[in-house]
């Protein structure tokens, strides 16, 4: 880890620990998250962690820039990886079949398996949760095998399925609403990923780990899933 | 409570506060009032905190009518206001008697106009504020991201308060083309040096891709010469820079991370001035140090408590 602090804007430091994507970052992602929450308190309007940074907005009224980059290295001070994750263990029951994920015949051509092998080893994992973006409750989590990676899409959908699970290069991770994407889609949740109405709102929080787990198409339908086919396109006025 | 109906509506017609904030980790993007700067004079107009919900306005398009004697306050882009027919200047707060019609036209000068109501619109939180995000189906009167749409009903329940104006010599000035500042952010030594030079010695034409998550800037192409970036955090007015070269800022409803490099963000005030701008609009750039850029702007917020 060799810590660096950056201007992103007027009210913004960019703290980078690292210059890979690794699991292995994730202990020290968290404490460092911990440690700038207690230091900065009130005067911490947003933090926004990815792969290898944690973004800190302040309060500008409160806070000189140089005031803020002192709290970070404050922050830093004898850091160590969080022992135990603190994250949740969550099992996402997932209905793996081509008519919600298209994508799985294009998986499985390209590393050679079965299809019943892709889904085996997409669900064999435990996935760590890196971050969450591009939409409410969307987490990026990896990382898959290598034999399963495989580049997003040429063209992205205009309208990917809410729940639909997909891969993009040794990453992926399950859409909470409507919405255009580009990944490879290999099959569908019925789990709600992000509700306004429960508390901490997003189901999957970054240090989280997660399990996907392949389910029949009855208990999918009982579980709440729409298996509504992903191609199948009924609204002439879509586009 | 005093009420208005919403007589004429478009899908650039938003319920808007300060935005949404301590949700950023989960996705959840800033929202809030493109040109913060309006709208915080539309509500010290009328006594109000400077982050209550207003209305914004983009383009013109929109109309209320009174159903109570009401109180209101107008900021920001000068929109062909009308009472009735007869013409209402901007950055003051105004009656609008029962049954009488406020119109707002079409831009005559600048972009987006905020209306604000004592005490500020009343509308459900949700993750903390009001402000309407299309996408993300959060906020505005119904708390599902909706525009403003003909037949809803906005109601406040603030006290009345003395008419006043916003003093000529602290409004924002939108005639002028005033440069637009950027902090300096740690890409931008990794741009090459013609590019270095261009960003801050051309001129950018806003193009008409163009909406509340970002504006691209035509001109001539710049060239990023650093690593491949792993998605970091965006701040709010980062100018990312993708692969054709053409810068884009992102404003509230940007996502909330990404992995463009950048050249750095524009500050608070430049970006409620490019708020104001539209299509085909020419701006310029100008770097600023972070430090120089604070001082700047809470010499500004100085002027809502000031005056």
């Amino acid at each position: 880890m060799n810590p660096r602090i950056e201007v992103v804007a007027l009210d913004c430091l960019m703290l980078r620990l690292f210059d890979e994507i690794a699991e292995a970052n994730m202990p020290w992602m968290l404490a460092a998250s911990e440690r700038l929450r207690a230091v900065f308190g009130e005067q911490l309007i947003d933090l926004v962690p990815s792969y290898t940074t944690l973004m800190v907005h302040y309060d500008l009224t409160a806070l000189s820039p140089g005031q803020a980059r002192e709290l970070i290295a404050e922050a830093l001070i004898d850091l160590s990886p969080n022992a135990q994750t603190a994250g949740q263990c969550h099992v996402l029951p997932v209905w793996y079949d081509l008519s919600v994920g298209p994508e799985l015949s294009l998986l499985a051509e390209r590393s050679g398996l079965a299809v019943a092998e892709v889904i085996r080893r997409h669900s064999a994992r435990e996935y760590q949760v890196f971050a969450l973006g591009f939409a409410p409750g969307f987490a990026f989590m990896g990382l898959v095998e290598e034999v399963l990676a495989a580049p997003r899409l040429n063209t992205p959908r205009k309208k990917v399925a809410a729940g639909s699970v997909g891969i993009a290069e040794r990453q992926t991770a399950a859409y909470p609403v409507v919405s255009p994407g580009g990944w490879n889609l290999i099959g569908r949740t019925p789990a709600r990923l992000f509700d306004r109405n429960r508390d901490g709102y997003s189901l999957m929080q970054p240090g989280d780990t997660v399990r996907f787990e392949a389910v029949s198409h009855a208990e999918f339908v009982n579980l709440g899933g729409d298996d509504t086919p992903l191609e199948v396109r009924h609204e002439p006025t879509d586009d | 409570m005093s009420r208005l109906t919403i007589e004429a509506s478009t899908p650039l017609c938003l319920l808007q506060d300060a935005g949404r904030f301590g949700v950023r980790h989960l996705g959840v993007t800033q929202g809030g009032a493109a040109d913060w700067c309006s709208m915080s004079w539309a509500n010290w107009l009328l006594g109000n905190a400077l982050d209550v919900p207003v209305i914004e306005v983009t383009l013109g398009g929109f109309a209320v009518i009174a159903e109570d004697d009401c109180l209101l306050a107008l900021a920001g882009a000068d929109l062909g206001a009308q009472i009735d027919g007869q013409p209402l200047a901007p950055w003051r707060s105004f009656k609008l008697g029962k049954g009488q019609t406020l119109r707002l036209t079409q831009p005559l000068l600048g972009a987006r106009a905020y209306l604000a109501v004592p005490g500020g619109f009343e509308a459900p939180k949700v993750l903390g504020s009001s402000a309407t995000v299309v996408r993300e189906e959060f906020g505005g009167l119904d708390g599902l991201g909706l525009p403003l749409a003909k037949g809803a009903a906005l109601s406040y329940r603030g006290e009345s308060v003395p008419l006043r104006e916003v003093p000529l010599a602290l409004r924002p000035d939108l005639q002028s083309n005033a440069p637009l500042d950027l902090v300096l952010g740690a890409q931008i030594g990794q741009f090459s040096g013609q590019s270095l030079f261009d960003v801050f010695n051309s001129v950018w034409t806003l193009d008409s891709r163009a909406d509340r998550m970002g504006i691209r800037l035509l001109g001539k192409a710049l060239q990023y010469q650093g690593q491949p970036m792993i998605s970091e955090g965006i701040p709010l007015g980062a100018v990312q820079v993708p692969p054709d070269g053409q810068p884009i800022v992102l404003l509230n409803d940007r996502q909330t991370i990404g992995g463009y490099p950048r050249l750095g963000a524009l500050t608070p005030l430049a970006l409620a001035r490019l708020a104001q701008c539209l299509p085909g609009a020419q701006v310029r750039l100008r770097p600023m140090v972070q430090d120089v850029a604070h001082r700047e702007h809470i010499k500004y917020l100085q002027r809502f408590s000031n005056s």
